[in-house]
């Protein structure tokens, strides 16, 4: 499978990881081979076998609706860059 | 319902319009879909945020039973499909009220698949014919923290207190084909989730809100390219935009020019949608399997509390009132809108026993308590006068102590003063009297007073009748029972 440095691009670029076109020619052809790796996989006939979904049996285990968390405002807000009046603060985005 | 003709006239001709809605409801809970954390609205910002909302590292999501529970009663009482086997998915995007990089959504299999919901055009008249709108699914997913730009000049604050609350997308098919289709629908929809009580359908306050999808086609032609307007936060709103949108595309495709499926905002101010024209990979949101859950199997117990706790819904609860109680269609319909109505009712009915009849109760809540209401500008969540005190006064008309004008008098001063309808009657000696003896002095006086108008009745002047029973009810005060009144005039006429 042949990844195209376009693609590189736009993925990266979806992930929001800056890269430079001499980084996006190297990756290229990189992520093609990772592709291809996993590509081989398609060669075993999986038709009929359910999806496994984990290693073993376990069931979604749902919480109770009752309020246990929460009031931590200055934990959430440690690590923020930026904060003001108990709020983070961002680059201002306006659509 | 015939087939809508609901047109944009364009140049050219006509237009059809092609709708479809996908509704985000906030689902009533106490806690987040995956955290612990409070939902209540209108809190100081990020306090109600655990470290699981606010996506710290090694965070791990688990469900509240609640959510899935009232997602799927809600989508029982639209007969919809519960898939018992169902999973979340991660739709990736970066956005600043979004701290986990994606939403945790259900995109492959929704916990809820198809139903349909009915809607009439006009609820108040009996010969409108119900239409049937599908819808697709339902699915479950996190809600996106608050943010605010006008705080600051160059920075936006962030709340995360909304940040995984738990939101049930409700998608429609585009069965729609004018703003009142889709207005109604809305306001359909909402009355059910109400009656469910799995969201409170504050509009208001975003608890509901709507992306509209929107399309133009000539009638009967294939579906054309549509756009889909964000966040449309009213029912008003929702059908202005549609007009808006609708007539827009037409005025493009007349000039030549083409649609290009968007995403669009609508400005309230000015009724006009507008083009969001952000970024083009927007669309891209690469969703895969969530691995932090597994897949959400439902057990046949669990479906069947959830059947088992519906109340009956609004249009099962209108046609027993109009098969029943035989109520009117329109009484019928405007006493079930509301579900808090519907309620009321309920309770006043069953103060009054078989005392009363369920017509009086009606036409009682609808004129007098809901004319009271409006005067005084509440609702009925907060009328100063009980089911209980209503059944009492209403008691007092159908066993004949009072008459109609009596009553009003009475249900005045009920509202003033918030006495019981007896107390009053006794306090001030309203009582309606049915003592012919008395009834019949005061009708001679009245025949003496008025002997010429005695001869022209007998004469022939029928309609001097009425003038006997005015006088007669003036000089008892308004107090007489007026079929007393009648009965003893007549013969008394001769």
């Amino acid at each position: 499978m042949s990844v195209e440095p376009a693609t590189v691009k736009r993925v990266a670029g979806l992930a929001r990881i800056a890269i430079t076109d001499a980084e996006a020619e190297k990756l290229a052809p990189e992520l093609g081979n990772i592709l291809g790796f996993i590509e081989q996989l398609g060669e075993v006939d999986t038709s009929g076998v359910e999806p496994m979904t984990a290693v073993i049996p376990n069931h979604l285990r749902l919480r109770d609706d009752v309020v246990t968390d929460g009031d931590v405002r200055d934990k959430v807000l440690a690590n923020a860059p930026q904060g003001e009046h108990g709020f983070f603060t961002v680059p201002k985005v306006i659509e | 319902m015939t087939e809508s003709t609901y047109r944009i006239r364009g140049a050219t001709g006509d237009w059809e319009v092609v709708i479809g809605l996908e509704v985000h409801a906030q689902v009533t809970s106490n806690a987040k879909l995956f955290s612990g954390a409070a939902t209540a609205f209108g809190a100081e910002p990020n306090t109600q945020v655990s470290l699981v909302d606010a996506a710290m590292p090694g965070m791990l999501p688990t469900p509240n039973r609640e959510c899935i529970r009232q997602a799927v009663r809600t989508g029982m009482a639209i007969d919809a499909v519960i898939n018992k086997w169902s999973r979340f998915d991660r739709k990736n995007y970066f956005y600043a009220d979004l701290p986990q990089g994606y939403q945790i959504s259900q995109l492959y299999h929704p916990l809820v698949g198809e139903g349909v919901v009915e809607i009439v055009l006009d609820e108040k008249d009996p010969n409108s014919v119900p239409k049937a709108i599908g819808v697709e699914r339902i699915h479950v997913e996190q809600d996106a923290g608050k943010l605010m730009h006008d705080q600051h000049p160059t920075r936006s604050y962030v709340d995360l207190n909304r940040s995984g609350v738990a939101l049930m997308e409700i998608v429609s098919r585009p069965d729609m084909r004018s703003p009142a289709e889709a207005g109604a629908y809305l306001s359909k929809l909402r009355t059910i989730l109400r009656y469910v009580g799995s969201c409170d359908g504050n509009m208001d306050q975003g608890s509901m809100r709507a992306d509209v999808n929107v399309s133009v086609r000539r009638p009967g032609e294939e579906f054309g390219t549509r756009t889909e307007t964000k966040n449309v936060n009213s029912v008003r709103f929702v059908m202005a935009a549609i007009e808006y949108e609708a007539n827009r595309q037409v005025a493009v495709i007349e000039d030549g020019g083409r649609i290009v499926q968007e995403t669009r905002l609508f400005d309230p101010d000015k009724g006009v949608t507008r083009s969001m024209r952000s970024k083009e990979d927007a669309h891209d949101y690469r969703y895969f399997p969530d691995p932090d859950l597994l897949p959400l199997e439902l057990d046949d117990a669990f479906l069947e509390e959830c059947r088992a706790s519906l109340p009956e819904l609004p249009d099962a609860k209108r046609k027993r009132y109009e098969g029943e109680l035989g109520l009117s269609a329109y009484n019928a319909a405007v006493l079930t809108a509301e579900v808090e109505t519907a309620r009321w009712f309920e309770a006043l009915l069953a103060e009054c026993g078989s005392d009363v009849p369920a017509k009086s109760a009606a036409n009682w809540l609808i004129s007098d308590l809901y004319g009271a209401l409006n005067r005084l500008g509440k609702t009925i969540g907060d009328s100063p006068v009980s089911p209980a005190q209503g059944a009492e006064l209403l008691k007092l008309v159908a066993d004949g102590t009072l008459s109609g004008t009596l009553s009003k008098q009475v249900f005045e001063i009920m509202l003033e003063t918030g006495q019981g309808a007896n107390a009053i009657v006794e306090e001030r000696g309203l009582k309606q009297t049915s003592d012919t003896g008395a009834i019949e002095a005061v009708i001679a006086e009245v025949m003496e007073k008025n002997a010429d108008k005695v001869a022209d009745y007998r004469g022939g002047k029928d309609k001097l009748f009425g003038f006997f029973v005015g006088q007669t009810m003036k000089a008892m005060g308004g107090k007489a029972n007026p079929g007393v009144v009648n009965d003893l005039l007549k013969k008394a006429l001769g």
